[in-house]
């Protein structure tokens, strides 16, 4: 048994509705108690900031094509390195930081939990390795499901149970906790070097649109009782006029689950352009934010964009090659047979570019002008829009008014006209920081219930302690004490345990991966179907015996399983 | 004992589809496999060292596992600037703690990589690597280029599982609408089964590469009569069949990385591959050779940034591919001790480098004696992955498998040892 107190600590737990309050927290074996006894640990929060642990629902730090970010960029690498000391062991990378780098860096900056937003299935093996050396996060694998050959056959049979078995078999066999959709049919399209542009293109050969696999992928979602939702990256990223794309797919969703979201629309700043062209391109941020509060079963994340130099990698294998024909940088492309794609490239993000700016302005203006935090979430689609470690900066930014007219003041005077931020006074508060980076999180997946992104009683003691005597600054115009507080904590606490203090990490591994699987009636699972069997043998080039993830991959397992309403 | 679904472990085909048949602790029978992949499975046996060995004054003698790894440790303890090399024959699970070990040791650690696709990873370093997995080239493609790449003889399951001679989902008969081109400078095996051959004067690769760039761009106007030996009646014939495909993959050997012009050539094959992208769907994929090489890239990257040569000497992950590889390293004797892992540097580094090894002590950790061998004070046996181990490793392609263990001979495994000698090293500088 072991057991911690913490004392004295300033509480912000939307979830439980403390705000700000100072309290002590009992730990018990990694989990919230009522109390414990006098033997226990004793840290002092000395009246600090304590939330508890961060979950990032959408990066990339694992896998396939994070891995081929680091390998295509010695440059990166050079930009952030460490040195190893004590139990740290060093790291390389700046946007696309070594496992340990993210894992050492998300730390310290108190998150406890990430989801990686895009896993192929026949990589999945490569993700659980790197998840193996990533030793302070519980790690989750979104499954890329948006060019799934029996999938899409499924769907343009309207065969939603086929679907969702299909799925459960995949989720399943590759340890993923969620169906990620990234540009549905277009990825598939670009096997042949084509693109869809929006949700009524039918995808060439298999003759879906992109509006059919979403709606098909929800409904499959929900029979199979999945914890997260569909997770989807809309089509048309990253071009202007994109927002009506994306309130189109939206659209989509039909609104089939009490306790969370239906859809989770990720990265939505690079997905609510205005304009026809990059020369005329503004914002749309309102219509979308509109939309958005419209439909209780949508959450979305920002997809924020900080100024700088970083590296873009999605399975959206069109567009990484459009922005590449942009920017003649470097470019990394990587289809994945009968299931999905991905590239990579390299970019800059200058505030003298107008486009850049209004990118910019767009993810803020999204985030303060939906009403409900727990249906935007904070996430720069790390490392595309900005490295996870500019979180700080953009939480200040969300909390401060007068910092962003600051900000304002310093790009192009022609962005002005094609944003609505400098007309926005809205300033969160601690409370809604808490809902964007913790507590909605842990809704959006699935896992409040299973004690994550709060600290009730019995909750998983990941604690986060920063610096920062919140009752005492006022964020909007202390900002910058805000940022300093927000990238080191004090103390980071996993499942009860003491990872990280002052920046200095102190704990060789404490995690999880948590995946899920799905029951379905035996007489429908795909292990047993001989389309699908016959069709896998004969067009992948891996046996299907030797596809799924072995359990050596997952040395530290939390298995969600799910009764299917079928 | 039927052994189902086998990986293959000794090229980066990774063919996962042979039946192996065991009986009593060694292997009968082989199906599936193509001949160089036969020959690992079925005459493993009569190869392998049977225990540690060490060298002493009046030739080889046996020595116990204690005593070999203590000597180990003991080696790599007492070194300035030890070099643990090899690594593309062990799976990534070794691997992983051989880059752990590089770090405490503060030492450097190198691939095989340097010496065979190393020029390739620094052209994709500098314009980066339109890629796919091999499914993507069996079902879709219908054009295949080989270029200094002589599948035949050196993947000879290459052709019949990922292009000419299989099943595409995209192809009626695949094997009549799929065109092949082979680009070498001799008539190698492959080169007889291609419709299109081309010869290239030795050397020439990079102004044939750079001849069929201008074509594709349209400016075949500025093309001599010939370059490099070719006809510009060919190479205009050959553009033209890669700009009408409608998905073509481009394989390349070390018939390129390796000769006249070295990473230069890659960055011209990688900007060709880039120029057809703006024609139709064309990707590139490097035939690297052992069956696991590309896998020590993936682990050495995701745990220090950088794919193969890297130095910890400064206590964080240093990299420079000339000043940092074990060749170089080997060749200026800045190393005092070398590790090799699952690998045969003695046949295939130049011989100064070869000679340093000798010069140093030298523990080889390897199921077989090999060249490298003569060049060690000791060697330790261990299980052969694919074989009595079983781990992660990566196709050419990056598609990762897990490679089975179908018998067991009583050997440790690469893990077990250099766990072991890793957690001796810990313990001594009391981390
Ligand atoms: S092609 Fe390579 S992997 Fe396949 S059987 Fe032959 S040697 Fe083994
Ligand atoms: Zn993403």
């Amino acid at each position: 048994m072991s057991e911690l107190l913490i004392r004295h600590a300033c509480v912000v737990d939307p979830v439980n509705r403390i705000s700000g309050e100072i309290m002590d927290l009992a730990v018990r074996d990694g989990r919230i108690v009522e109390s414990v006894s006098d033997r226990a640990e004793v840290i002092d929060a000395q009246g600090f900031l304590t939330m508890a642990g961060g979950i990032d629902s959408h990066t990339h730090i694992c896998g396939t094509k994070v891995n081929f970010g680091r390998y295509m960029s010695p440059e990166d690498m050079r930009a952030g390195r460490t040195l190893k000391k004590g139990q740290m062991h060093s790291t390389s990378g700046y946007s696309v930081p070594t496992t340990y780098g993210n894992s050492y860096r998300y730390a310290t900056m108190g998150y406890t939990a990430v989801l990686e937003g895009a896993m192929a299935p026949l990589e999945a093996r490569h993700t659980h390795e790197e998840f193996m050396a990533t030793p302070l996060q519980d790690t989750m694998a979104n499954v890329l499901f948006d060019g799934n050959w029996p999938v899409m056959e499924a769907v343009r049979d309207r065969d939603v149970k086929r679907v969702a078995a299909i799925v459960a078999w995949v989720l399943t066999a590759v340890k993923g906790f969620a169906i990620k959709i990234t540009n549905p049919g277009g990825t598939e399209a670009w096997g042949w070097g084509k693109n869809v542009t929006c949700i009524r293109d039918p995808v060439p050969y298999f003759e879906v649109t992109p509006a059919e696999i979403i709606e098909t992928l929800i409904r499959a979602n929900e029979i199979l009782r999945l914890p997260h939702s569909v997770h989807l990256h809309c089509n048309n990223l990253g071009t202007p006029g994109n927002y009506s794309c994306t309130i189109g797919s939206m659209d989509v969703a039909p609104d089939l689950n009490k306790e969370r979201q239906s859809l989770y629309v990720t990265h939505v700043q690079f997905h609510s352009y205005g304009g026809t062209s990059w020369k005329d391109i503004n914002s749309k941020a309102h219509v979308v934010a509109d939309a958005v509060n419209r439909k209780p079963h949508i959450v979305i994340d920002m997809g924020q964009m900080m100024f700088g130099k970083t590296t873009t990698m999605t399975a959206d294998g069109p567009m990484e090659f459009n922005l590449y024909k942009l920017h003649h940088n470097k470019w990394s492309n990587h289809d994945v047979e009968l299931e999905t794609g991905s590239g990579i490239i390299p970019v800059y993000y200058s505030r003298k570019s107008i486009v850049n700016s209004v990118m910019w302005a767009i993810g803020l203006e999204l985030a303060l002008l939906i009403k409900n935090p727990e249906q935007c979430l904070l996430a720069t689609d790390n490392p595309n829009g900005s490295p996870f470690v500019k979180y700080p900066e953009i939480i200040a930014l969300l909390m401060s008014n007068p910092y962003r007219q600051a900000e304002i003041a310093t790009l192009p005077p022609e962005t002005e006209s094609r944003i609505s931020l400098p007309a926005i006074d809205r300033e969160l508060d601690w409370n809604e920081i808490a809902m964007m980076t913790r507590a909605g999180q842990g809704r959006a997946l699935g896992l409040r219930k299973l004690g994550r992104g709060h600290l009730g009683l019995g909750a998983i003691a990941d604690i986060a302690i920063y610096p920062l005597s919140i009752g005492a600054i006022d964020p909007s115009k202390e900002y910058t004490r805000v940022i300093e507080a927000l990238r080191l904590t004090r103390y980071t606490i996993k499942n009860g345990k003491v990872i990280a203090r002052d920046g200095e990490i102190l704990s060789n591994r404490n995690k999880t991966t948590i995946w899920v699987r799905p029951k379905i009636p035996e007489q429908h699972r795909m292990d047993h179907d001989p389309d699908f069997i016959r069709n896998f043998e004969r067009y992948y080039t891996v046996r299907m015996s030797n596809y799924p993830v072995q359990e050596a991959y997952v040395p530290e397992s939390t298995c969600i399983e799910t009764e299917a309403v079928w | 004992m039927l052994h189902e679904d086998v990986v293959c472990p000794f090229c980066a085909c990774l063919c996962d589809d042979l039946k192996v048949e065991t009986d009593n602790g060694t292997i009968v029978k082989v199906d599936n496999a193509c001949d160089l992949g036969n020959h690992k499975f079925l005459t493993d046996d009569d190869h392998r060292l049977k225990e540690p060995i060490r060298r002493t004054p009046s030739g080889w003698t046996s020595a116990t596992l204690q005593h070999a790894i203590d000597r180990t440790v003991e080696i790599l303890l007492g070194a300035d600037r030890p070099l643990l090399y090899g690594w593309s024959g062990t799976h990534g699970e070794a691997q992983s703690i051989g880059v752990h070990m590089a770090e405490v040791l503060g030492g450097v650690i190198d691939s095989t990589t340097s010496v065979c696709h190393g020029p390739s990873i620094l052209a994709i370093q500098e314009v980066g690597h339109p890629g796919c997995t091999l499914g993507q080239v069996k079902n879709r493609a219908d054009l295949v280029v080989y270029w200094g790449a002589n599948p035949i003889e050196a993947h000879p399951r290459h052709m019949s599982r990922y292009t000419t001679y299989t099943d595409g989902f995209f192809l009626d008969r695949a094997f009549k609408e799929r065109k092949v081109i082979v680009v070498d400078i001799r008539r190698t095996q492959t080169a007889e089964v291609a419709d299109e051959f081309i010869l290239i004067k030795k050397g020439g690769d990079y102004a044939v590469l750079s001849a069929l760039r201008a074509i594709v761009r349209g400016k075949s106007d500025m093309i001599p009569a010939t370059v490099a030996g070719v006809t510009k009646e060919q190479l205009l014939r050959i553009a033209e069949m890669c700009k009408k495909a409608k998905f073509g993959a481009f394989f390349f050997g070390m018939g390129i990385t390796q000769t006249q012009g070295k990473y230069k050539n890659i960055r011209n094959a990688i900007e060709l591959v880039d120029e057809l992208n703006r024609h139709t769907k064309f990707t590139l994929t490097p035939m690297r050779g052992h069956y696991n090489v590309y896998g020590f890239n993936e682990v050495c990257t995701w745990m220090t940034g950088y794919p193969y040569a890297v130095d910890f000497c400064r206590g964080m992950a240093f990299y420079n591919p000339g000043e940092t590889s074990a060749v170089d390293i080997l060749a200026r004797k800045e190393c005092d001790a070398c590790l090799v892992v699952a690998s045969d540097p003695a046949a295939h580094f130049p011989k100064d480098a070869v000679r340093h090894l000798g010069e140093i002590p030298t523990v080889q950790i390897d199921p077989y004696p090999n060249t490298t061998t003569a060049f060690c004070e000791l060697q330790i046996p261990v299980a052969v992955t694919g074989i009595d181990a079983q781990g992660t490793s990566y196709r050419m392609d990056g598609v990762p498998i897990r490679v089975k263990s179908i018998l067991n001979r009583g050997y440790p495994t690469d893990t077990d040892i250099l766990g072991e000698i890793y957690r001796r090293i810990k313990e001594a500088k009391r981390v």
